[in-house]
């Protein structure tokens, strides 16, 4: 899962819901599990608002609709265009995953909770601040347009609708990009620090 | 010219990474059986050990029944439960077993034992970490891949987030308790109005505010998106805390209690946001929707649409249609099927207490279901010793063990689809109690009155 990342183009899934929480992106019984399947995750996602209790689609729900059915692929769904708040509440990084194990690699929001991004960027999905007007354009653009493409260029941290050629820089720090870039992980960084570690607690 | 979050952060920071995030260092980490198996699991892919398990401590929580702990039925929870277990033992963890005197929610037993300490940093795969905060620690909820950082190096890699202060000036109102003033702070800030904060809470109000009602307080930070709750130690935190299990000893504990003394944001720290609400502001709260935020007084009437945004409209129907409410409708007198006293917002020997004042000598609804669930042995067993359990029996409530219980559907203790319960958890989520659950944050005062009634009660009327 963790493929490196440059430019993605890729059309969009426009999940328009303010404040989706974590619960919402995956439901608590999920979290009893111990593996690290990413397709068991992935199949979780957004479960309860794409399935009934009988586990039939709810045909109305964005992710249900034949436009935005297909599961990810190069060029294809590939971004997630939320509402403000992505990722409030709880902490699981199984949130994470379902987001990762569906297949999105980019997660494009005006504001996400501050946990769930850090987990994001921990899953080699890539969370793009953009302005609520940005947002609201993309959101416009999609409804006019299923197909309608979307580039994230990280090396350049812009984000552009190419529908209609508007385009944002975001914020995204040298370190998570090279990370992101190269395909490393934090736990990899901090391994290497052993020495600052334990000089840091010999000081104590 | 430094706030209490900075002297804390500051204390801790190895590195500054050149326009990347800090390598911090952690002095607690706790693990509960939801969040760690896959960490436990880097670790082994890797083949590093735990850099400093006396460092740790772990416990099942989530999935443990509150019925009996003897076993666990559904061999899900139960296989993660062992895991923990064998994850700890494989890796030299400290355990505190299910159905032990030791176990309990983790975020009760951290405080209560003394293994939260003012100055440290705490750090759990648990939104509701920030509950430590309240010891006057750096507290932070984290996701797994962050706990197998802990596990390995005892760092985390963090953006040091924006410092906010929440000042709460005089004396609140009888029948009003610290989870009234959270929901209304979370009712004014809403849901996301902390995120990118570390929020300190000062003001008279808190000073004068009991330990267990600071945990309440600082459990709920995370509800309004921020990164933790810190509340400044003082002789109420140092009261609380002397003798308990893993705090300093005699000489040593006078002397952290000098240096806990300099834990305090200076006269001249400037904080990035700063806001002053009135206890006499706040009456017994409410949630009427799907999210903490979405709170009113008790006595309160639901949002119409014309008193919202045009953006939050379509929040709004859809909160209410789950709900079953009506726009403009008052909640007060509407019929209850459920009540919950339990969870790390309110499962302390204090919330015991105020629910037993409400229901001394009167009896539970017999329409209404009722779990009463201490937030750890400890808890349980103080309120037997004080005579609690025989107050609630005699009003025809059941002690349970200690447990998550109804706070998030992940053991028995399952609301039924369409069921409204009033409960003294933190989230109102759709779904947050069993699947099309609808639930109702409300104080412990108010979960008591609401159980004798059957109806949502306001505890200042019964």
């Amino acid at each position: 899962m963790k493929e490196k990342f440059d430019k993605i183009q890729s059309t969009c899934i426009p999940i328009a819901i303010d404040n989706n929480n974590t619960d919402n992106i995956i439901p608590a019984r999920y979290l009893a599990f111990t593996t690290r399947d990413p397709k068991f995750y992935g199949d979780a996602f957004m479960h309860d608002l794409r399935y009934d209790a009988n586990n039939e689609p709810i045909a109305d729900f964005v992710m249900n609709k034949p436009e935005f059915c297909e599961a990810p692929r190069k060029g294809v769904h590939e971004i997630i265009v939320g509402g403000k708040n992505w990722g409030s509440g709880s902490s699981r990084e199984h949130a994470a995953w379902a987001i990762a194990g569906y297949g999105v690699r980019v997660v494009i929001s005006s504001s996400f909770a501050d946990i769930h991004r850090n987990n994001l960027l921990n899953c080699f999905v890539l969370p793009v601040i953009v302005s609520e007007a940005f947002q609201q354009e993309l959101f416009a653009t999609i409804e006019k347009d299923a197909n309608a493409l979307v580039t994230v260029d990280v090396p350049n941290q812009t984000v552009r609708n190419e529908a209609t050629g508007s385009e944002e820089h975001f914020e995204l720090n040298s370190y998570k990009k090279y990370c992101l870039m190269n395909g490393y992980d934090d736990i990899d960084y901090l391994l290497s620090k052993k020495a600052e570690i334990e000089a840091f607690e010999n000081k104590q | 010219m430094k706030t209490l979050f900075d002297k804390i952060w500051d204390a801790h920071v190895i590195e500054n990474i050149q326009d990347g995030p800090t390598q911090l260092y952690i002095d607690r980490l706790y693990c509960h059986e939801v969040t760690t198996p896959q960490a436990f699991d880097t670790l082994r892919d890797k083949g590093v050990k735990v850099l400093r398990p006396d460092h740790i401590y772990a416990m099942p929580d989530h999935n443990t029944p509150s019925d009996q702990q003897e076993r666990i039925d559904d061999p899900i929870g139960r296989k993660q439960v062992d895991t923990l277990a064998d994850n700890c033992k494989e890796f030299g963890i400290t355990h505190f077993a299910m159905g032990t005197k030791d176990n309990g929610i983790i975020h009760v037993v951290g405080p209560e034992k003394g293994l939260s300490l003012p100055g440290m940093t705490i750090v759990c795969g648990d939104s509701h970490t920030s509950t430590h905060g309240a010891v006057g620690a750096l507290a932070m909820g984290i996701g797994t891949s962050e706990v197998a950082e802990v596990l390995a190096a005892q760092c985390i890699l963090q953006q040091k987030p924006k410092s906010m202060r929440i000042n709460i000036e005089g004396e609140l109102q009888s029948g009003v308790t610290a989870k009234d003033v959270a929901l209304y702070i979370m009712a004014q800030m809403t849901t996301s109005g902390a995120t990118g904060y570390v929020v300190e809470y000062a003001g008279s109000t808190i000073r004068n505010m009991s330990m267990e009602g600071r945990l309440t307080l600082s459990n709920l930070s995370i509800e309004m998106g921020s990164r933790a709750g810190i509340i400044a130690p003082d002789e109420t935190t140092f009261a609380y805390l002397k003798g308990r299990e893993y705090a300093p000893k005699g000489e040593a504990w006078e002397k952290a209690v000098e240096e806990w003394k300099k834990l305090r944001s200076d006269d001249d720290a400037v904080f990035d946001k700063e806001v002053t609400y009135r206890a006499e502001d706040i009456a017994p709260r409410i949630t009427y929707g799907t999210n903490p935020g979405a709170g009113i007084a008790i006595d309160g009437t639901v949002p119409t649409f014309e008193q919202v945004g045009e953006q939050e409209r379509i929040q709004l129907q859809g909160m209410l249609d789950y709900m079953q409410f009506q726009p403009g409708q008052k909640l007060e007198g509407t019929k209850v099927d459920y009540c919950f006293l339990g969870a790390c917002t309110n499962g302390r020997i204090e919330d015991f207490r105020a629910f037993a004042s409400v229901v001394k000598g009167k009896k539970k609804h017999p329409d209404v279901v009722a779990w009463i669930v201490p937030g750890s042995w400890l808890v349980r067993q103080q309120v037997i010793d004080e005579g609690i359990d025989k107050i609630l029996e005699e009003a025809g409530f059941e002690l349970r063990l200690p447990s998550c219980s109804s706070c998030l559907a992940m053991n028995p203790d399952k609301v039924p689809a369409g069921k409204l319960s009033i409960s003294t958890s933190n989230r109102n989520f759709v779904g947050r109690q069993g699947p099309g659950a609808r639930t109702i944050l409300a104080s412990p005062l108010t979960v008591a009155a609401s159980a004798i009634t059957g109806v949502i009660t306001d505890p200042r009327k019964l």
